[in-house]
């Protein structure tokens, strides 16, 4: 810039100021987009406020009464309730990492294909359930699974009409029943990112694996696998992060009287604390505990991989 | 692989590569599993078709492959109370101008982040992205849309989703390896900051555009939280609620069947069971229409989420 300034001074300055304005109408340009992005997910983080106040509907936030500490200590003294939600949120979050490898497993089976056109007919049919909403899910499994449904109807076939039980209403398996469900709405889908990263692994690595005399197992196991590894911890990493969300679709669909006990997980107790029972600063709390340790997970998470594998997930 | 299987043809049994007994058990029972997990995966589907088309009675005793006494009855009674028409044509309103307004938003905000001039580019894009990680909960995000104005209002269905982070990334990338000397040469026969957007980058960006339709519009089609949290008005609502809602009749419905106040009628002629099941088929019909030839969109919506990592 100095230079050029002494070679030509009337020029170039007005040219540095060119672009200098060039860069502020682009910021100015950009600014409606960020009030919009502001307005839709930083704002509401002022609500935050509310969790220091006892929330009075319809009233302006000054004339509420400020309790200080209070809705945080409701938290300690309805401790048992929270642990139980904590222990469903935790429960449910644990068995879906225990099944992260199920997504991989398929990719692999599916790559063993070798009719392109069943596989990619397999493929198409396998990711349609991640393309509908859970009520459309809660739907198909009521038709099949109620008391009504087509389970108790083969049951009633056989005879037994007595334990034709409404599997959705049933207790002891509602863990091992939602999961089964995430399943079969993630598992196809999850694993086009492994058929993708499949393609990926170097065709002279499978060369070599025939030559020194693997076969088809043996080729899994050390080329396929070990190929698949670095996407694996990925996607294990960015669920560990998600410890809290469970989400409220699925749990909010499927919830009944009868499974309450073990289906509340935290983002279906900061919605009925909030809308069902009313009470605004306490869902506040609850859901600032559940944002803050989540944000926290994840940089956790992110440290760990860039220790380990020298990059970051985020 | 399929390289293998070649040479197998080609050179038959001289190939000292043969595939042994065992492993062709283990190709079949391959295909046998993923087929049945295919099964898994469609049947439910075609089920609540079969059923939705059978009559009441039949659904009771039981249909597995064909519909069973067809009939349309059901359907004509759910188009009859016509709620469902109208919420039809809001989930389309909401899904055309949804993904209209967050395409634009995210092409044109993507594109303005690969300005290098751009004053303070790393922090305004730092501002956006962070909006994937800051999540206020639900409470808050109702209090802040009543603030709004957005009660019973059709633009909530819109506006909140506009700027969306993961979208602006994968569109920002794809325009990123886009030859610049295109837009060098459209700057030099004079077009405009804006022009250039309008005539260069999305032309071009017609692959990672087409991808991102796909997926704002499937997830316009699905959403039901704000509705049914912030809009009251039946004017106003989507299928999505209308599924709920009718779920929750059906449910009134079979209950007072148990206390043995229902009106023969209702009872005759349309199940509960067999409401709920249309009422899925109309729901999911657009997305079961659209999906199979749009597949390949999803795919590639994942592989570019994948290279970024």
């Amino acid at each position: 810039m100095q230079e050029y300034s002494v070679m030509d001074e009337g020029i170039v300055p007005s040219k540095w100021n060119a672009r200098t304005r060039r860069g502020l109408k682009y910021l100015l340009i950009a600014l409606p987009f960020m009030v919009l992005a502001a307005a839709f997910y930083y704002v509401p983080l002022f609500s935050w406020a509310y969790a220091f106040f006892k929330y009075q509907l319809g009233h302006p936030i000054t004339d509420m009464p400020f309790v200080g500490l209070a809705n945080f200590r409701k938290l300690l003294a309805q401790w048992q309730e929270v642990a139980r939600v904590l222990r469903n949120t935790l429960a449910m979050s644990f068995l879906n990492i225990l099944c992260t490898p199920l997504p991989m497993i398929f990719a692999i089976m599916l790559n063993e294909v070798h009719h392109a056109r069943y596989k990619k007919f397999i493929q198409t049919a396998t990711t349609l359930p991640n393309f509908i909403s859970w009520f459309i899910v809660y739907e198909l499994a009521s038709a099949i699974f109620s008391s009504g449904g087509l389970i108790a109807v083969i049951q009633g076939r056989f005879g037994n009409v007595q334990t034709g039980t409404d599997i959705l209403g049933n207790n002891d398996i509602v863990w091992i029943f939602q999961l089964l469900l995430g399943i079969w709405k993630g598992l196809g889908w999850q694993a086009i990112i492994y058929l993708a990263a499949i393609s990926g692994i170097d065709q002279e690595l499978y060369d070599a694996a025939r030559v020194d005399g693997a076969d088809k197992m043996r080729t899994i196991m050390h080329v396929t696998v070990p190929g698949l590894m670095p996407t694996f911890m990925v996607l294990l990493l960015l669920q560990v992060s998600n410890l809290l969300n469970n989400g409220l679709d699925q749990y909010f669909v499927f919830y009944n009287p009868s499974v309450a006990d073990k289906i509340e997980v935290l983002d279906y107790y900061v919605y009925k604390i909030g809308i069902l029972v009313n009470d605004y600063s306490y869902s506040i709390v609850l859901g600032m505990f559940k944002t803050l340790i989540s944000v926290l997970l994840l940089f956790s998470v992110n440290g760990i991989s860039k220790k380990v594998r020298g990059e970051s997930i985020v | 692989m399929t390289y293998r299987k070649k040479t197998e043809s080609k050179k038959g049994r001289a190939n000292h590569i043969r595939i042994s007994p065992q492993e062709k058990i283990l190709h079949a029972v391959n295909i046998a599993l993923l087929t049945s997990i295919m099964f898994v995966c469609v049947y439910p589907f075609w089920y609540v078709i079969i059923g939705s088309f059978s009559s009441a009675d039949a659904i009771s005793a039981g249909v597995f492959l064909w519909p069973v006494n067809f009939t349309v009855h059901t359907y004509q009674e759910i188009f009859k109370k016509g709620d469902i028409g109208h919420a039809f044509l809001i989930s389309v309103c909401r899904v055309v101008s949804g993904t209209v307004l967050c395409l634009f938003c995210c092409t044109f905000f993507a594109y303005l982040m690969t300005r290098r001039e751009m004053l303070g580019r790393k922090f305004v894009y730092r501002f956006i992205i962070a909006t994937m990680y800051v999540n206020a909960g639900l409470i808050p995000w109702y209090l802040t849309m009543k603030m709004y104005g957005l009660r019973n209002n059709f633009l909530v269905y819109i506006l909140p989703g506009a700027m969306n982070a993961y979208f602006i990334i994968l569109i920002k990338t794809f325009i990123e390896q886009l030859p610049p000397s295109l837009e060098e040469s459209a700057a030099l026969d004079g077009a405009g900051f804006f022009q250039v957007y309008r005539s260069i980058i999305l032309p071009l960006s017609k692959p990672v555009i087409a991808t991102c339709a796909v997926y704002i519009s499937v997830g316009q089609w699905n959403a039901w939280q704000d509705n049914y949290f912030l809009v009251t008005d039946t004017r106003l609502q989507t299928v999505q609620l209308i599924l709920y809602n009718y779920l929750h009749e059906a449910e009134q419905l079979a209950s007072s069947m148990r206390s043995g106040m229902v009106t023969e009628n209702a009872a005759n002629m349309i199940s509960p069971a067999g409401v709920r099941m249309a009422i899925t088929v109309i729901t999911v019909f657009p997305i079961l229409c659209v999906y199979p030839s749009l597949q390949k969109y999803f795919a590639k919506g994942i592989m570019m989420g994948a290279v970024k990592g």
